[in-house]
């Protein structure tokens, strides 16, 4: 009832262009804003906004980040960990040797250095394709990791090879607290997300996606492939880099090169696919059910004062987990922003579906 | 661009990569250690090794083979399967009756897999099919823990280990046996689908499934079969690794140790799966081996895959894989 | 973004049940998380660690009544070792309990790196007993970090002395090889910059033999070890499927077992019952001694397993990594015990049980009342050193159970306390902090 857009009209392209053409969108948007911004930092508490919100969005940018390259660009990818590596050690490495740099200025160096990386393991997807080329890009996620291991460079030979996240300073602002840093985080996905989406709706989107339906035919009408899915490697690795960046600096502290292993790669490909392939807040939706369900599940198995075992609850939570993903892919393969997406044109018919 | 201009590419790139790296290796004398008995022992072990990345690659390429589907969760199966089948061991104290056991519940586990997940799933995108394994992932390996135990279980089969030396090159008794298996299961499996009648369906099916289907082959039965059979591959698989290590956990994680063999044999080639392992194997260990201690070792993880991706450069499909046809 | 929306609900909810949690627990008692891996990969190790860590304050509770009456209570979290959940979990316990956690024992090097500095601003001391940050031992520079009793660094400076006892003094050392296998990770390559400085010092060769994780292929590395360098000894720092691969393949390639010492982590049963009769003669370091003959087991037998409050099957009592994290329970407990000399019995919080840490002082006689005479070596932290004495002892595995067949081995203490001073140092460059001054703490 309330959520319909009849009265609401479109008179010039600018509307009809909009990013969210429903009125009600746009308020439900700013709210949801204005709760993130405000109300979660004055409310939330250490634990969640230090174990939940803050890695929960560190991780939808790296999935922003896979999905515009896997879900746009169509180029599967397996090297998600490797390029959030190389943003989290070049911001270290750059402030570490340069301390009074911008952090913004880092993290846009941080960036840059993923990007640039990513084009270089993107060539071979000028020949390579699909399944084959998942697999090829895992070339690049061992090789990554092998090099932070094994250059002691890297880590500003550290004997313990790790990297410790220096103190972040931004025009005098010290990001220490954790609210501090959850709103640090928060600005910058939003930003990116805004970005990524009108990205995704523009002139190089739609070029992302001939290349992915069908690349011979987009070639054809002068779509210059190699230029194209380059740049689709750059971009979705500047927002893992990025995003590795934010996870070094902003949630775990210290990093070993094994915190962006195979696995982390892994989860953000089953984020992207769950969420939604082509979909930017499919990116959250999958982040928010491949790293906070698994949790949740757990804590409703601790919290159901059974005196289960530890193991009993972790091996259910494996299976209450695998058996929710395949669930969620018989009832919508499209992930669930197309679920999403579905239920929003249900309400906007109801209560007369016809 | 045109083919002949991609072929002059990879040549350059390969050309360039070998030289750069024989450049290397002439340069530092002193770093490597070279004997033609030495670089036999190295070839012949890391072939050896190869056969053991082909068993668990051969289980990728039958399902994949028959229903397009990228199996994620061949390595949670033979973790499972080997798992059952030394826990039956403890319980049974027969290993006869534990593997027949083992095989009911392989078989009990693909009907289970075809009823639930990939009947609702037919025809969907190959990646949802991916995903779809990945839930099936976790299943197996949050089932298999709770029924059987999140130890390290030592299987021991009687298998012989010893090291013995031919010419100067020492081999292995298990290497050796673990190279028979695989060939044995080769030969077997391609007896099943060249000479039974269910192999030819299921050949039938791996062409075209719609034709299989219109001239009556039961789909959902050939299924079934693909999987149990390639159950049994993981049992094989998980027998041979965890007669290695112990059956522990880390059996899911040979999976990996497979992708490269899959896609430098082609997806659907079996015989893509033995020579690729073959190639990967001895690749790999004659890298880390003679070209690893310039960069200070451990190369092997991303020399396979690098080895594969420049046989890709070539055919984009694999060695023995079918060629990809485009047409707009 | 509305998936927020959602959570936002949940947290309402679950702050209200929180609430209500913390409310009914007034009583006086010391709360204890528990970070603990019983799935995955690694729960062959966490599985022994985590028994033996709940057994020992179950004990304490049912024998004692609790440290000096106050009842101990813990709550286990599952990490499936890995760096984010470890987090999750360290979150969601640290306010447990009426004064939060006293102390964590994360059972991960990672989990241990990726809650250091949060702990240090909540003020819980982490105890990584033979893991974890290695120049963490420098005091001064991380006051709520106890890598105790022995780091990687002061077992490889062990290993070496061991080593020069077996071939007949340092000076015998000359011309050796020494050879160091280990998992291509942060983990593996620490005790290199030790071993590097003790090669140059006694004169013998250090040839490095890395292996890809996770380990469960190392053919070609063992042909290099047994058919081209043959060390004359062999160092591991391996870890989960990594070890009995090894133990395996050192049979393959004849390399004598013998000579073949691996750290604590590369030294308990799931490291040789897998590789069988291949691993026959394997030695590796430990500062927990194996057994159960000891009389804490004795009383863990009766006064927790006979009640049915077991937390493991009875026969793996005594397993190494049992006893490693039953000493890790001691010292936490004793912790909490010299803390309560200065604080008053009560709970605790965490920056009281610190001081309790960086004053613990664990002699002979205080380990022999404890019932672990033999079992662990005396200790003694300070604001300085939060090491203690980094001795190690030797085990071998005889093909059914592990036999110690050396003394308490010291490490060189003062090549690796400078070492590990030096790297401190460097980490209070880099992260802006000045180092406390010890001459002012009480």
């Amino acid at each position: 009832m309330l959520y319909r857009d009849s009265g609401q009209f479109k008179s010039t392209y600018e509307d009809d262009r909009a990013i969210f053409p429903i009125a009600q969108d746009r308020y439900a948007m700013l709210a949801l804003l204005a709760v993130a911004f405000v109300a979660v930092p004055i409310l939330g508490n250490d634990y969640w906004l230090r174990s939940i919100f803050t890695p929960f969005l560190i991780y939808s940018l790296a999935a922003i980040g896979l999905n515009i390259l896997t879900g746009y660009a169509g180029q599967v990818s397996l090297g998600a960990g490797g390029f959030m590596a190389v943003g989290a050690f070049s911001v270290y490495n750059l402030l570490v040797r340069v301390p009074e740099i911008n952090f913004i200025l880092a993290l846009v160096f941080g960036g840059l250095v993923a990007a640039a990386v990513g084009a270089l393991f993107g060539i071979p997807s000028l020949r390579i394709k699909g399944l084959y080329l998942m697999v090829a890009t895992l070339a690049a996620q061992f090789f990554i990791e092998w090099s932070f291991t094994k250059f002691p460079w890297f880590t500003n030979y550290a004997p313990s090879g790790v990297i410790s996240a220096t103190p972040i300073d931004m025009f005098g602002w010290k990001v220490e607290e954790s609210w501090e840093r959850y709103v640090l985080a928060l600005a910058v996905v939003t930003a990116m997300a805004l970005v990524a989406k009108n990205l995704v709706r523009g002139s190089i989107g739609r070029s992302w996606m001939a290349i992915r339906d069908m690349d011979v035919a987009a070639e054809i009408i002068g779509i210059q492939p190699m230029q194209t899915k380059l740049l689709a490697f750059a971009v979705s690795s500047f927002y893992c880099g990025v995003a590795g960046a934010l996870w070094a600096y902003l949630y775990l502290g210290t990093v070993e090169p094994v915190a962006f292993g195979i696995n982390t790669s892994f989860q953000i490909l089953f984020m992207i696919i769950i969420g939604g392939l082509g979909s930017i807040l499919g990116s959250f939706l999958g982040a928010g059910f491949i790293i906070l369900l698994p949790i949740f599940i757990n804590i409703a198995g601790t919290g159901l004062g059974l005196n289960l075992s530890t193991a009993f609850i972790s091996h259910m939570e494996f299976i209450i987990f695998g058996s929710l993903i395949i669930l969620f892919l018989i009832v919508e393969p499209h992930g669930l922003a197309r679920l999403w997406q579905i239920a929003k044109e249900k309400l906007r018919l109801w209560p007369f579906p016809y | 661009m045109s083919q002949a201009a991609w072929r002059n590419i990879s040549i350059g790139v390969s050309g360039f990569i070998v030289l750069g790296l024989g450049a290397l290796v002439i340069a530092n004398p002193g770093k490597i250690f070279f004997s033609w008995t030495f670089f036999f022992e190295v070839l012949i072990g890391g072939l050896l090794a190869g056969t053991l990345y082909s068993l668990v690659a051969l289980g990728f390429v039958l399902i994949f083979k028959a229903s397009g589907v990228f199996n994620f969760a061949q390595g949670a199966m033979t973790l499972f399967a080997a798992l059952s089948l030394v826990r039956l061991i403890e319980i049974t104290n027969s290993i006869l009756l534990s593997m027949a056991l083992t095989v009911v519940i392989m078989m009990a586990l693909a009907y289970v897999i075809e009823r639930l997940v990939l009947r609702p799933l037919v025809n969907q995108d190959v990646i949802i099919m991916f995903m779809a394994t990945i839930g099936m992932t976790f299943l197996i390996d949050g089932f298999g823990q709770l029924v059987w135990g999140s130890d390290v279980y030592p299987l021991n089969l009687g298998i012989p280990q010893d090291p013995f030396e031919v010419q100067g090159v020492l081999l292995n008794q298990f290497d050796l046996v673990a190279g028979a298996v695989a060939a044995l299961l080769v030969a077997v499996l391609a007896v099943f689908f060249q000479k039974t009648r269910i192999g030819r369906a299921l050949r039938a099916v791996a062409d075209d499934n719609q034709a299989a289907l219109s001239v009556g082959i039961p789909l959902r039965h050939i299924w079934f079969i693909v999987w149990t059979v390639s159950g049994l591959v993981a049992l094989v698989a998980g027998i041979m690794w965890g007669t290695k290590s112990g059956v522990q956990f880390s059996l899911a994680l040979i999976a990996l140790k497979a992708l490269p063999v899959l896609i430098l044999g082609g997806l659907t080639s079996i015989p893509g799966a033995i020579i690729g392992g073959l190639i990967v194997g001895a690749g790999e260990k004659l890298a880390e081996v003679f070209i690893g201690p310039l960069f200070g070792g451990a190369i092997e993880n991303w020399f396979a895959y690098v080895l594969a991706l420049l046989f890709l450069l070539f055919r984009p499909q694999g060695l023995f894989g079918e060629k990809i046809i485009e047409r707009v | 973004m509305t998936v927020r929306r959602f959570g936002l609900g949940v947290v309402a909810a679950t702050v209200a049940a929180t609430g209500l949690w913390a409310a009914s627990a007034a009583a006086q008692e010391q709360f204890i998380p528990l970070l603990t891996y019983r799935s995955g990969p690694f729960a062959p190790s966490g599985i022994p660690s985590a028994n033996g860590f709940a057994d020992y304050l179950a004990l304490l509770n049912e024998r004692d009544g609790g440290i000096n009456g106050i009842k101990v209570t813990w709550e286990e979290c599952e990490t499936q070792y890995n760096n984010d959940r470890g987090v999750e979990c360290y979150e969601r316990l640290k306010n447990k309990g009426p004064t939060g956690a006293s102390l964590v024992n994360p059972y991960s090097t990672g989990i241990t790196y990726a809650i250091l500095e949060r702990a240090q601003r909540d003020k819980i001391p982490i105890l990584s007993l033979g893991y974890g940050r290695t120049d963490a031992a420098d005091g001064r520079v991380w006051p709520y970090a106890f890598p105790a009793l022995a780091t990687y660094w002061s077992n490889a400076s062990a290993i070496v002395n061991f080593i020069a006892q077996k071939e007949g003094g340092h000076d015998k050392l000359k011309g050796k090889k020494i050879g160091h296998l280990f998992l291509e990770s942060a983990y593996g390559r620490e005790p290199i910059p030790v071993l590097q400085a003790l090669a140059q010092r006694h004169g013998f060769e250090l040839h490095t033999f890395p292996v890809s994780p996770p380990g469960n292929e190392q053919k070609a590395v063992w042909l290099q070890i047994g058919r081209q360098v043959r060390p004359d000894w062999l160092l591991m720092w391996g870890w989960g499927v990594m070890n009995a691969t090894a133990v395996k393949e050192a049979a393959a390639v004849g390399y004598p077992r013998n000579k073949f010492i691996g750290v604590w982590w590369s030294g308990d049963e799931t490291t040789v019952i897998p590789a069988g009769d291949a691993a026959k003669g394997y030695i590796a370091t430990t500062f927990g001694s194996p057994g159960a003959l000891y009389p804490v087991h004795r009383d863990i037998g009766r006064y927790v397993y006979d009640k049915g409050k077991g937390h493991g099957p009875r026969e793996r009592i005594g397993e190494v990594l049992y006893n490693n994290a039953m000493v890790a329970a001691v010292v936490s407990t004793e912790a909490i015990r010299t803390a309560q000399g200065k604080y008053g019995v009560k709970s605790l919080r965490g920056e009281e049980v610190r001081w309790g840490l960086e004053n613990l002082t664990l002699n002979a006689a205080r380990i022999n009342a404890l019932g672990l005479e033999g079992v662990l070596p005396e200790i003694k932290l300070s604001c300085l050193d939060h090491e203690g004495g980094g001795w190690v002892r030797l085990q071998q595995w005889d093909g059914k159970q592990w036999k110690l067949i050396s003394d308490w081995i010291a490490p060189d203490r003062a090549l690796v306390r400078g070492q590990i001073e030096a790297s401190a140092a460097k980490y209070a460059a880099e992260k802006q902090i000045t180092p406390r001054d010890c001459s002012k703490e009480g």
